[in-house]
């Protein structure tokens, strides 16, 4: 199979066989070419050339509505529910039973979501709306979906990228029953420890071909080589904190979105000089709506922010830059940079009015661009040239520009949200060390991630959020369980009490082997919960 | 432990109350106030007389004659204690039912009117009132039926305007020719979509900002109609434009009631065929498979395509199908009214439906209500006017167009449009 966009092959010449109730994993890094190739395999894309068999048959899929009619079920990353509808209604969708005139027969959609619902204890409610429900709910009704249509072959993809650990476990308890039941699914990640957990076959992306097959019993760095071609070391290096004075306070902080609904609840913490606090938790738990609080762009309904004994509360986002706060966005691509500006042009968004890169309304055109070359120097921007627009740039060095931005002032406090996302193993590391250079220069760091991995490779301490709260600040040896349960609300004392059992390994820390060794163990745990 | 951890949340969250919304008690203190000043206190001495018979009642009911002080003082005084119940409320931050500003904006006009018709002496024709203020409203609600099932379905139409003016136009031409004003009825719906296939052809196909064709449209419309009525219709009007009535077709003894029996039941049959528009849209949008549909293309049209449904397809077909609509209500103001067609004669009728659509927050129910209010003010506006009051009559006039604004602005609030609304689905 081969699909091209552009000039660009997204797809060269893909071979992949499916055996019937088996879990096979596709493996590759962000963009590799996973989702494009199942997007294809689901009728959403026409490939540009190849053919797909279904029991030594050849078919052709003019839309997702023929992959349906064949037996195959997608779970998208980004999950296709309206949010206004309910489950009833999401899930007849397409596929609705009617009374006479075209009337929908509700009643048949709730009976039929029941009857799934409970024959995997999947806990339910027809009636409820799709935006009320938790993202590991509404998974549950995208699979709910995929079955009610009988669904032989089911394409998961990325599913564990929005769950909690426990989640995660929960969702390789379905797949492990679904595949009792007979069904065939293909797991798209690029978690190694997930795939090693469930899968019964691995095949590796990169670039978009075949890189190899590989069996769940290679170990994660073997994995890790042969998906990003060479080899990576998991984790960043870094020397012990050195945290000097709490520079940056929070208190009760409250803040209220505009349906007001509590998005950050009561918030406090301290941040000292030198150290890294990493905010993680489960997406929309409140991490954004924080970082975006601190910056500017919402303001609290309570609490104060301090930095250096002032209260930012109430200034302008102008005013909180220039008190020396730098700010890494969580969605690079509206909110980090101006796609059409030139690149130059992108890394002084923040200081193109102040000199040496103004001088009253003009601006310095030497000067920018001799800034924007040492810059990219510095920090390594592979690019044709200063002058192109930013969109021509590869996810990481487009991260690079706004990282040579945002650390290009001097700094009293440095926040990042999701620095990583979508970028391949090598910009994170590249990212991660540029961090921690931040950190040992003495700015406090907040780095708010999703990926217990980054929390691991860059904290000092590390601060859970649940449903707005602070769940507990606790150090960076805490067991991967603990943060799991903290993750899902669980307070700080009663996560540590619950996993003391299992997590004498990862006690050492973040080096090397005790991390492999924890992950190993927690992969194992959930294996052996769900038998 | 998990009850733990909601009290803890909930005790946390009582401090984060929201800030008091004052704009309401505000509007409505304003409000009482004005109406126990004027009205009551520095009311005309005089009676006003509401006046409920017309001509042919199954039986008459007599005038309702009251002094206007009186009435202006006690009506006043209950809206004062209406406003202090806002104040209230709003300390303790419950939101008011929508009962609420419905009835005391019936009780304020109903005071204005007692004012009104004072000094004078003058009748106020309740039944005339409403009877116009439905007439008013038909465009607008065919004209808001129509942007709910475009907006719904992902399609931003501002060119209802046009669809009105191209409806009314074809209406009247066709119906002339024909001499039968029935065949205009059947024309009209071909005008509106018509104008529809232009604006999907451009948003879906090239897909151009819809809002820029919206209004291209009906300047498109208002240019060729006004270009013919200048230079074909008004050589021979007796050919191309002579007036053709619908007749009324009052339904049997429901006709007969009071009041509401008369405005309702004696109309003709595009009123009907409104009446049974709103209806079927209420159940259909929100019950049927073709609503579901519809609901889904609007709000996630990438989920609709994943299961199947053919998004460009749905959009265009809905499209069309409103654009029938509205060309429908733009009958209304000739055959429907028995008027020969003049230029520009939908008179931005086209905007406020869309304005309709909005306060009646996309739904059809809504969207009648809201429609009707605007029709009403119209009508309070034209009823004032003929029997003579110290207000100017061009600020009579403006009456409709500032209910819209407050309307609009400030009941409003929090609505929420279809989440895809205005942006085009390509793959």
């Amino acid at each position: 199979m081969t699909k091209v966009f552009g000039s660009f092959v997204a797809n060269d010449h893909i071979d992949l066989t499916i055996e019937p109730g088996e879990i096979h994993a596709l493996l590759g890094e962000n963009g590799a070419g996973k989702s494009t190739m199942m997007n294809v395999l689901y009728g959403l894309y026409d490939a540009d050339g190849g053919e797909i068999l279904i029991d030594g048959k050849p078919v052709k899929f003019s839309g997702p509505g023929d992959a349906v009619a064949a037996g195959i079920g997608m779970v998208h990353q980004h999950f296709m529910l309206v949010p206004v509808f309910t489950v009833a209604e999401s899930v007849a969708l397409g596929y609705e039973p009617t009374k006479s005139l075209g009337l929908l027969d509700l009643a048949e959609a709730r009976k039929k979501v029941r009857d799934i619902s409970s024959r995997f204890n999947f806990n339910i409610d027809p009636d409820a709306l799709i935006e009320d429900l938790p993202v590991g709910a509404q998974q549950r009704v995208e699979i709910i979906k995929a079955l009610s249509r009988d669904a032989e072959i089911l394409i998961l993809d990325e599913p564990t990228a929005v769950l909690t650990p426990q989640e995660t476990d929960e969702l390789i308890s379905i797949m492990r029953q679904l595949k009792e039941q007979g069904t065939s699914i293909v797991f798209i990640t690029h978690k190694l420890r997930e795939v090693r957990a469930i899968a019964d076959s691995i095949t590796v992306i990169r670039r978009g071909k075949i890189v190899g097959e590989a069996s769940p019993e290679s170990t994660e760095a073997e994995l890790a080589s042969q998906m990003v071609g060479r080899n990576v070391s998991l984790t960043t290096e870094k020397d012990t904190a050195d945290p000097g004075d709490a520079t940056f306070k929070v208190r009760n902080l409250t803040v209220v979105d505009k349906t007001e609904n509590v998005v950050v609840d009561d918030v406090s913490f301290d941040l000292h000089r030198g150290e890294i606090l990493a905010v993680a938790g489960v997406q929309g738990n409140g991490q954004t709506e924080l970082a975006e609080t601190i910056i500017g762009l919402t303001e609290p309904r309570l609490g104060t922010i301090t930095l250096d004994g002032k209260n930012l509360v109430g200034q302008s986002v102008k005013s909180r830059l220039g008190s020396g706060i730098g700010f890494v966005p969580e969605d690079r691509s509206t909110d980090g940079i101006i796609a059409e500006f030139a690149i130059r042009e992108n890394m002084i968004l923040d200081v193109y009015d102040r000199a040496p890169y103004a001088k009253g309304l003009n601006l310095k055109s030497a000067v920018i661009t001799e800034a924007a070359k040492r810059k990219v120097d510095e920090f390594d921007i592979r690019l044709g040239s200063v002058f192109d627009p930013i969109a021509t740039l590869s996810g990481g060095n487009q991260q690079k520009v706004v990282l040579s931005r945002e650390l290009g002032r001097d700094l009293r406090l440095f926040i990042a949200s999701q620095p990583t996302r979508g970028l391949d193993v090598g910009s994170i590391e590249f990212v991660h060390k540029r961090v921690i250079a931040e950190r040992d220069a003495g700015t406090p760091c907040l780095i708010v991630s999703t990926e217990l991995d980054e929390v691991y490779g860059l904290a000092d301490r590390i601060a859970v959020m649940y449903s707005g709260r602070i769940v507990g600040i606790v150090g960076a040896d805490t067991s991967r369980e603990a943060l799991g349960l903290m993750m899902a609300g669980v307070p700080a004392e009663e996560a540590l009490a619950a996993t003391a059992g299992h997590d004498d390994a990862a006690t050492a820390g973040h080096d090397d082997a005790a991390t492999a060794a924890s992950e190993t163990n927690s992969a194992t745990t959930s294996a052996e919960e769900t038998k | 432990m998990t009850a733990q951890i909601l009290e803890e949340k909930s005790a946390s969250q009582s401090k984060a109350l929201a800030p008091i919304v004052w704009k309401f008690p505000i509007t409505y203190s304003i409000l009482a106030l004005v109406s126990l000043i004027f009205f009551g206190i520095l009311g005309r001495d005089g009676e006003t007389t509401f006046r409920i018979a017309t001509g042919g009642d199954f039986f008459a009911i007599p005038d309702v004659v009251v002094s206007s002080t009186v009435a202006g003082l006690v009506l006043s005084i209950i809206l004062v204690i209406m406003a202090a119940a806002a104040i209230y409320f709003a300390i303790k931050r419950v939101t008011l039912a929508a009962w609420f500003p419905m009835v005391f904006g019936i009780l304020f006009v109903v005071s204005f009117l007692a004012w009104a018709g004072g000094g004078s002496g003058g009748v106020i024709p309740l039944t005339t009132l409403l009877a116009g203020a439905l007439a008013l409203s038909v465009p607008l609600i065919f004209g808001a039926m129509c942007g709910l099932v475009g907006e719904r379905s992902g399609i931003i139409n501002i060119a209802i305007e046009g669809q009105l003016l191209a409806g009314a136009f074809l209406a009247a031409v066709v119906a002339s020719v024909v001499k039968n004003p029935y065949a205009g009825l059947l024309a009209a719906p071909i005008a509106g979509a018509l104008v529809a296939v232009v604006l999907t052809f451009f948003a879906v196909k090239y897909w151009v900002n819809q809002i820029i064709i919206g209004v291209v449209l009906n300047v498109l419309v208002v240019g060729l109609t006004s270009f013919l009525y200048s230079t074909v219709l008004t050589q021979n009007p007796e050919l191309w434009n002579a007036r053709q009535k619908l007749p009324n077709l009052p339904i049997p003894l429901l006709s007969d009631i009071p009041i509401l029996g008369r405005v309702l039941f004696d109309q003709n049959i595009l009123v009907y065929i409104m009446y049974v528009v709103v209806i079927a849209l209420q159940i259909f949008v929100f019950r049927s498979k073709w609503g579901l549909r519809m609901r889904a293309v609007g709000e996630h049209p990438k989920a609709a395509d994943t299961v199947g449904i053919k998004v460009n397809f749905t959009r265009v077909r809905n499209t069309l199908m409103a654009g029938a609509i509205a060309g429908l209500g733009g009958a209304f103001f000739t055959v429907g009214s028995g008027l020969a067609f003049g230029k520009e004669m939908s008179a931005g009728q086209g905007y406020i439906a869309l304005a309709a659509m909005i306060l009646g927050k996309w739904n059809p129910k809504g969207a009648l209500l809201a429609a009707l209010l605007f029709g009403f003010s119209k009508s309070l506006g034209n009823t004032l006017q003929s029997i003579g009051t110290p207000v100017a009559n061009e600020l009579l006039l403006m009456l409709p167009y500032i209910v819209t604004v407050l309307a609009v602005a400030g009941f409003v609030g929090r609505v929420r449009p279809p989440a895809a609304e205005g942006v085009p689905y390509v793959k």
